[in-house]
């Protein structure tokens, strides 16, 4: 009879195994395809629900199947009232029973990967990184080593003989949001007056992608997060070079960069943006001190190339509908120098 | 067949059941109950975390007199219930009126600390989280009081007008297991922001 | 069989003038009028909403999408949601209760009928109030009209900061409205079923429709009631400057999170509860046998009631409570799962050895065991916490609900309305287009809901209005938007369906499905006093007992 049924069931169920295994590309946010011990615990325990919940799936199902065609009225049917039963108690306590069971042992698996992931101790070598969520972008701070960027996090791999994992505070600057990398760990929320703490230990070097997961307000969409996972040396490389301050457009002698420098310190950029080593110093947007260092704009939204710059700069609502950042309405020449300005920021 | 097996008057006579003014009395005070809750564990939270003044410990008085004036009232309407029953109307009138003058004395009290507290302090449901839960909770039973008042004060019209009558009990009574409530709650309100809270 | 009724006929009434039918209409306080406007207001709603549904679809077809602005799409999937919950899903159920459960415990009446009439029109106002925002919500600000909050509406984002302009107002007011009118119907129910029985009906011997709206309007009570004081503690931040949820002032989002949880999780239960009672009075008529394990039934709902009102913070794994909160919500969920199999194999023992007659009701009926199979199982995951981790928020959370509050709850409302079609109108529903409706709606719920899953699971968050190609959550996207076109086709055979029965349908006879509860005693449709002589019982099958005297059921319970 629900044979349909039983296809449709069938076509979710492989579809849901079958995935878990090739996947492509690795810009896929594949939550089967861990690179990081909270994400990779989290697995091994998903592995076990699903094995738990499959068998139950699969049990119950074909009852249900047998049952619904084994006990149908047939053709031919004499019209009588079949047996009338009204229960049984011992039925009843072997299916009251053996879910508890089932439940205790998911339960002690839960526990024990819950608090292996939430109660990890911090161990000396790690990289201690604040977090905070701002209407659709990323501001990173990184207090010890006195490096602040935005919307492009990096993170050193870690080595399973020398782990320098990365523990991240999350704060929020206005609503909710929530950091989740799939392919890392899970997600925690960033909530305002309410710090939050997550930490990963990505084993291998590589972007890794995500995006805001809890609503937080009109372009929600595209908050997205990347990761890099460098090689220590790199890491190490980037957070050097990060904590220089703007050096290149401070001695820049070409006019139309000074011009530009001139517009976008006399104007409202100053108010939310910062570049160190200048008056520029705001705070509601992302830090630009070495703004083309980064592959992405606007959080993630699109390519940091000049043509996304420009048109950014000049109505950020044509790349991100509904972003904070007012349209600057500069004039064509302005909007050129502010640009060349920008992209000396590396 | 018949309709033998389902209308023959068997021994069902003595088929009683619950009074429905009475259970729809008990279900509306466990959601009031469940609405208290919420805004009890808002005040409780939020003790001690304002980010500035003023605190309870400044500003917050005692109630004592206004306290006492409602939780008797609690008794009043109880003495004025069963002087009904037993249709004894003038007496009846005499503690209805009494417990209508002790509950208008607590809003009056009440509305009294809230004027000092506004014109004095300087404490409004803007100020700071004490305010914004203190006006809440403390505004929120104030309100049931003022919707028990309310039927008190129609009830007691009816009554000059001689319209209430001993077979009225059942409600009255009904009515007084709200007014009950009310004083419990305020029991609550009272231990929460005026004991513990401050 | 079907004519072995204990009442007389209705009394043929005037023929009325159209203002007089309106007016009739409007200040009705019967139980069964009032039952009619509350689906019939619920069924308009669900088309609003599954319109909506159908733009988030659209929009999400293919990445990078520019069918409707992000704002747009932000309040279709605020307006959806809280449309499906609070104006579809649960004042259809109530209509169901409102109209079902006087005639089911042999009364007259609700126990308080002008309180029935106020719930339903507050209810109905509530919903009002939240469309009017498409046409007041601008206000002077120019901020936008309807709400965009999302149906939890998280703080801060209701604040004033972030929600300039009326539209939350809209929000947090329709709720506050609709929600006391939800505690009156509640106290209605209770009182009707403990205090209105008719003689012979202990409680031990109600149908189990009772029983379980019973349990669902005590959790009304203990879980609306903390959602109206959110309101209320909403409504004095927006209104008044208060700070309840104003993070900038030291206010908590957090205490948003539990209060409005402490409310949402117990609501899934107070939608699907009075789903398995329809499920069980339909499985048994059907299959031919009385329930399985009547007392285990009602003691597994009660369970269920009270283990839900201390499951709510597992909405809120990835809030950053301690791990002992975690674990303990771990528990909770989990074992919240046992009576809920309970409930599954008892339906499935009720099914074991009868004769199921796979009529439309039944259909719908032994859908949504399998979906609910599914959906309790997709639930296990999600209450594993550290996996929730990685799918709550996702796609694969709104595929699990979806397949519960679909899968589940509309599927047995679908199979309630066609079993009590012929009791309601006196007519038989059009057969043909019902199975149409069956198969089309299964196809397009699995079309849509089975494949949701996978996206969320390549980590595609929910309340996305757009996303990037190149994630591997195009085709599924692609896939999900086709199924929403097949339902939205099934759905225009229910109500094709059902508008040619109400006019064409063959008459329906007192008794149909030759079933044994009291509502099938009385004419079809009931007369406006249900029982000319209040009925008494002997046992939970009154009408078996009359159709089978010399084996009556009160021999064996």
């Amino acid at each position: 009879m629900p044979r349909l049924l039983v296809l449709a069931c069938c076509v979710f169920f492989l579809a849901s195994v079958s995935f878990a295994g090739p996947a492509g590309s690795p810009d896929i946010p594949n939550i089967f395809r861990p690179a990081s011990t909270p994400a990779d615990s989290i697995l091994g325990l998903s592995h076990l629900v699903l094995a738990i919940t499959g068998i139950i799936f699969v049990v119950v199902f074909t009852l249900m199947a047998y049952v619904v065609v084994k006990f149908r009225r047939r053709g031919g049917d004499d019209g009588r009232e079949p047996p009338q039963v009204y229960g049984s108690n011992q039925v009843e306590l072997a299916w009251t029973v053996i879910p508890v069971l089932i439940v205790l042992v998911l339960f002690l698996a839960t526990a024990r990967v819950l608090l292996s992931i939430q109660d990890a101790p911090q161990p000396p070598g790690a990289i201690e990184v604040v977090a905070i969520g701002h209407q659709y972008w990323w501001e990173y701070r990184y207090p010890a080593l006195g490096v602040v960027t935005a919307n492009e996090l990096h993170v050193p791999v870690s080595d399973p003989a020398h782990p320098t994992p990365t523990f991240l505070t999350l704060l929020s600057a206005d609503t909710d949001h929530s950091f989740w990398v799939p392919q890392l760990a899970g997600k925690t929320d960033l909530i305002p007056n309410h710090p939050n703490h997550t930490w990963i230990d990505p084993h291998s070097t590589g972007l890794y992608v995500g995006q805001c997961a809890q609503y937080c307000g009109v372009q929600h969409a595209k908050m997205l997060l990347r990761v890099y996972v460098d090689s220590r040396a790199d890491f190490d490389r980037w957070i050097q070079q990060e904590k220089a301050s703007a050096v290149t457009a401070n001695s820049s002698t070409d006019a139309v960069v000074q011009q530009g420098r001139s517009i976008f310190e006399s104007t409202a950029c100053i108010n939310c943006h910062a570049v160190s080593g200048t008056v520029a110093n705001g705070r509601f947007g992302p830090d630009l001190t070495h703004l083309m260092s980064r592959d992405t704009i606007a959080a993630g939204a699109a390519s940091n190339t000049h043509d996304n710059l420009r048109a950014w700069i000049q109505n950020p609502d044509s790349i991100k509908p509904g972003s904070l950042m007012p349209a600057m309405n500069l004039t064509k020449s302005d909007l050129d120098a502010v640009t060349a300005y920008l992209e000396t920021l590396r | 067949m018949t309709s033998a097996a389902i209308t023959h008057p068997p021994d069902h006579t003595d088929w009683i059941l619950p009074s429905r003014g009475r259970v729809g009395m008990y279900v509306l005070i466990a959601a009031e109950s469940a609405i208290f809750l919420i805004f009890v564990v808002a005040y409780i939270f939020y003790i001690g975390k304002s980010e500035y003044g003023p605190m309870p410990k400044d500003v917050l008085d005692l109630p004592i007199f206004n306290t006492v004036c409602l939780l008797s009232s609690s008794l009043t309407i109880h003495l004025a219930i069963r002087a009904l029953r037993d249709a004894k109307l003038g007496a009846f009138k005499l503690w209805w009126f009494v417990t209508l003058a002790l509950g208008t004395i607590f809003l009056i009290g009440t509305g009294r600390e809230w004027y000092r507290l506004i014109y004095e302090k300087g404490l409004t449901v803007n100020t700071n989280l004490f305010g914004t839960t203190y006006y809440s909770l403390v505004g929120l039973h104030a309100f049931h009081v003022t919707v028990g008042l309310t039927f008190i004060a129609l009830a007691m019209i009816l009554a000059l007008l001689g319209k209430v009558q001993p077979e009225h009990s059942e409600r009255a009574d009904v009515f007084a297991m709200y007014w009950h409530f009310v004083d419990a709650v305020w029991v609550v309100v009272f231990t929460v922001v005026y004991v513990v809270g401050r | 069989m079907a004519s072995d009724s204990i009442a007389i006929g209705a009394i043929d009434e005037p023929r009325q003038s159209a203002s007089e039918w309106l007016h009739g209409w409007v200040t009705t306080v019967d139980h069964k009028r009032l039952g009619i406007l509350y689906i019939l207001y619920s069924l308009f709603f669900l088309v609003v909403a599954g319109i909506e549904a159908t733009i988030i679809r659209i929009q999400l077809v293919v990445p990078h999408n520019h069918f409707v602005s992000p704002e747009v799409f932000n309040r279709m999937f605020t307006m959806h949601g809280t449309t499906m919950i609070f104006f579809v899903a649960m004042p259809i159920l109530f209509g169901f209760g409102t109209y079902l459960i006087p005639l089911m415990i042999g009364a007259r009446d609700m126990a308080f009928p002008r309180l029935n009439a106020l719930s339903f029109w507050l209810m109905a106002f509530g919903g009002l109030l939240l469309y009017f925002s498409f046409v007041g919500g601008n206000g002077l600000y120019g901020a936008g009209n309807a709400p965009d909050v999302g149906w939890f509406a998280y703080a801060p984002l209701t604040s004033r900061a972030f929600s300039v302009g009326h539209s939350t107002d809209f929000w947090t007011l329709a709720l506050l409205v609709s929600g006391i009118g939800s505690i009156g119907t509640a106290v209605n129910f209770i009182s009707t079923i403990l205090c209105m029985r008719c003689p012979g009906m202990t409680l031990g011997k109600m149908p189990l429709l009772a029983w379980l709206n019973l349990v669902m309007a005590g959790m009304v009570i203990l879980a609306v009631s903390p959602l109206t004081a959110a309101q209320i503690m909403l409504c004095v931040d927006r209104y008044l400057g208060g700070h309840f949820f104003d993070t900038q002032a030291g206010g908590s989002a957090v205490l948003w999170m539990h209060f409005f949880w402490i409310f949402g999780h117990p609501e899934v239960y107070i939608l699907v509860i009075p789903c398995f009672a329809f499920a069980s009075e339909i499985i048994p008529v059907f299959s031919r046998k009385p329930i399985f394990g009547y007392p285990v039934m009602v003691g597994a709902t009660v369970a269920i009631a009270f283990i839900s009102m201390s499951v709510w913070a597992h909405h809120m794994f990835a809030v950053g409570m301690s791990s002992y909160g975690n674990s303990f919500f771990t528990i909770t969920t989990m074992i919240v799962s046992v009576p809920t199999g309970i409930k599954i194999f008892n339906w499935i023992g009720t099914m074991w050895g009868g004769k199921i007659q796979f009529r439309a009701p039944m259909l719908f009926c032994i859908a949504f065991l399998f979906q609910f199979l599914i959906a309790g199982l997709t639930g296990i995951m999600l209450g594993a916490s550290p996996f929730n981790w990685q799918l709550t928020g996702s796609y694969f959370v709104v595929a699990h609900f979806h397949y519960v509050i679909v899968g589940a709850i509309l599927f047995t409302i679908f199979g309630a309305f066609y079993y009590w079609f012929p009791k309601m109108t006196g007519r038989m529903y059009h057969q043909g287009m019902a199975r149409w409706h069956f198969w089309l709606f299964v196809i397009g719920f699995h079309l849509t809901f089975d494949f949701m899953h996978i996206p969320g699971l390549l980590g595609m968050p929910r309340r996305i209005y757009t996303y990037e190609p190149g994630r591997g959550w195009d085709i599924w996207n692609f896939i999900v938007t086709v199924g929403t076109f097949v339902q939205g086709v099934a759905i225009l055979f229910f109500v094709a369906g059902l508008i040619w029965s109400m006019f064409k349908g063959e008459p329906a006879g007192d008794d149909p499905w030759d079933a044994w509860t009291l509502e099938w005693s009385t004419t079809s449709p009931p007369p406006y006093y249900n029982f000319a002589e209040t009925p008494v019982v002997e046992s939970r099958r009154p009408l078996w007992d009359i159709k089978h005297p010399e084996d009556p059921d009160w021999k064996y319970e």
